[in-house]
């Protein structure tokens, strides 16, 4: 197979159309995680100074989990690219091997 | 409380020199090996993910991020968290958008990449001038910053600080290049989260290692209004606009993107991102703790009397709990910190001049890897003189605003030309061109009419731009004209190319 036949084969112009899709799901998921984060700050000041212990306030693990839900959201990305994007990328080059 | 804060002591003297030399042995070591321009500007390609991950960290945790924001929790409570979020959240964002094509793309610079389809000389110039307007805002700031928090911390006069800082990340550029620059970052991430971690837990022994007990004795000394959202986030606008500047803004920061091409593959570049991400986090999880902790153990009042920007407040609970010898270890950390990232940013304005300007624009793609690494030296001179003076005219002058308009450049005149690149076909020349000027234009001119500059240090009565991080407005209006750029043009030649491009940026096939 040529290059211009693999431009064009279904094969990777689904590979690219499902990196896209996988790509701005997780950065849709990261603006509403943090984003909303900012805005419930602007806008509900009281539900996150709400205390869930002698003086903790609900806003201290609210802005942890901000954090530590964009490592996971970036943790998902890898999972995905090593389990479901590179096979099909190695599948792809090894048909133009050669050309 | 009685600090030795401010006075050369022999515990600080020592961590410093011996952290120096380490890096210096390291920068001997690199240089015997730097004998190509590869290595030169992206270490042979060799660096491993978790390498990479470590010194893509050190890159962009500032002594700024350590000392800044412990000091703005430590004074302004709930607020500094806040603050602390919004520095992670550009990685995750980087990772899905830029690192993998980037990686594939590129070669040394990310100008590689804009310009990779289109005609080099008018490209590669706007780019240069987006990629160096902000390692010079960002530079500035380290500079001043570092010859502050050094006359701070050793008494040592400012100019001196800022000129040993000079010379000494001078050594590691020169002679060590991007294999320096790397371990460099390597050791100072190494040694930041530790000392961070130490502090952290020295904290937490104080509170029988509840976070509990320590909020409530925040509480009882400052009240409770420390540990809920204050005054930061009062206008949505502004805060969703410092927001996107911080988060895409680390798309478009040369010395971060340039790290990206010293890892073998893209596979490579993508776990660097993971690791990167995974220490970033856990240092802007731990550091509210020590900023809670020096407002509960040392005070505000105490905090405020060193500096009233609070930058001192992890150095003084370093030293009320680990004494002269733990203070001693986070000055000489602090120290390092800075030295790393000034190095850094000088390597990446280096390649900016010396491969962007010098290499593709004077000689046209065509000149050998000695008259490269002889360019890209002179070049790092250069950079690290212009950085050493502008910290010395800038004495005494509140610089904190440079990082925000160095992120407000990057996300607006580095970041959409990228991005188009690497997605759209019919991005063209006067496109990508018109992109990067309408950005930087925009950017710089709505910080010089906003209330940080023309009513806080102009003495203005109104501001004329309303906002104080014009993110929302240039980003949208660089991609507006990248793409009117792009539809009034035409090129077929680009179009065409972008085809073998699309093989290299998802399959890696002829990638560097």
């Amino acid at each position: 197979m040529t290059h211009r036949e693999l431009l064009a084969s279904p094969e990777f112009r689904a590979l690219v159309r499902r990196r896209w899709q996988v790509s701005l799901f997780l950065t849709v998921l990261l603006f509403i995680l943090y984003y909303g984060y900012i805005l419930l700050i602007a806008g509900n000041r009281v539900w996150l100074s709400q205390k869930i212990g002698p003086a903790t306030t609900l806003g201290i693990p609210v802005g942890a989990a901000v954090i530590a839900g964009a490592w996971a959201l970036t943790a998902a990305y890898v999972i995905w690219a090593n389990r479901a994007y590179d096979p099909e990328v190695a599948r792809l080059r090894e048909r133009v091997k050669g050309h | 409380m009685a600090s030795t804060l401010g006075t050369p002591t022999i515990s600080a003297i020592v961590f410093f020199l011996v952290i120096v030399a380490l890096t210096l042995v390291v920068t001997y070591w690199a240089a015997r090996r730097m004998r190509s321009a590869s290595e030169f500007y992206a270490a042979g390609r060799s660096v491993s993910p978790l390498q990479n991950g470590l010194a893509l960290a050190g890159d962009y945790m500032s002594a700024a991020s350590f000392l800044g924001i412990a000091g703005l929790v430590a004074l302004r409570g709930y607020d500094g968290m806040i603050y602390a979020t919004g520095w992670l959240v550009g990685w995750p964002a980087l990772m899905f958008l830029i690192a993998e094509p980037l990686r594939n793309l590129g070669k040394f610079t990310f100008a590689d990449v804009v310009a990779f389809r289109l005609k080099q000389v008018p490209v590669r110039i706007a780019s240069a001038v987006g990629g160096i307007l902000t390692l010079l805002f960002y530079v500035l700031a380290q500079m001043v910053g570092a010859g502050n928090l050094i006359a701070l911390m050793f008494g040592l006069p400012y100019e001196w600080a800022v000129i040993a800082v000079g010379i000494v990340m001078l050594a590691y550029v020169l002679f060590g290049g991007m294999v320096a620059t790397t371990w460099v970052q390597i050791i100072k991430a190494v040694l930041l989260l530790f000392g961070v971690t130490v502090l952290t837990l020295l904290v937490l022994a104080q509170f029988d290692f509840s976070p509990g007990q320590l909020y409530a004795a925040v509480a009882a000394r400052d009240g409770q209004a420390a540990l809920e959202p204050g005054g930061l986030v009062t206008d949505p606008i502004d805060a969703i606009s410092l927001g996107l500047a911080l988060m895409l803004g680390l798309l478009g920061l040369p010395h971060i993107l340039m790290r990206f091409y010293t890892v073998p593959n893209a596979l490579a570049a993508r776990k660097s991102v993971l690791y990167a991400t995974g220490f970033i986090g856990y240092f802007y999880l731990i550091i509210p703790i020590v900023g809670f902790g020096a407002s509960a153990l040392v005070g505000r009042d105490v905090i405020r009397a060193i500096d009233p920007g609070g930058n001192m407040a992890a150095p003084l609970v370093a030293e009320l709990l680990g004494g002269t010898p733990l203070l001693g270890f986070i000055a000489a950390v602090a120290f390092a910190t800075i030295l790393a990232v000034v190095a850094g940013l000088t390597l990446a304005g280096a390649s900016t001049l010396s491969h962007d300007i010098f290499m593709h624009v004077v000689r046209r793609g065509q000149a050998t890897d000695a008259e490269q690494m002889k360019v890209a030296r002179i070049a790092t001179v250069a950079f690290g003189l212009v950085a050493v003076v502008l910290g010395i005219l800038f004495k005494g002058q509140n610089v904190a605003f440079m990082v925000g308009l160095a992120f407000a450049v990057a996300c607006s005149a580095n970041f959409p030309p990228l991005l188009l690149s690497i997605v759209w076909r019919r991005f063209t020349t006067i496109g990508a061109v018109a992109s990067i000027v309408v950005g930087a234009l925009a950017s710089v001119t709505f910080i010089l009419l906003s209330p940080t500059i023309w009513v806080d240090l102009l003495g203005n009565p109104e501001a004329i731009f309303p906002l104080r991080n014009p993110a929302i407005v240039s980003m949208p209006l660089s991609i507006l004209a990248g793409v009117v750029g792009s539809l009034v043009s035409r090129e077929p030649e680009a179009e065409d190319k972008f085809d073998d491009e699309k093989l290299r940026t998802y399959l890696g096939i002829g990638a560097e």
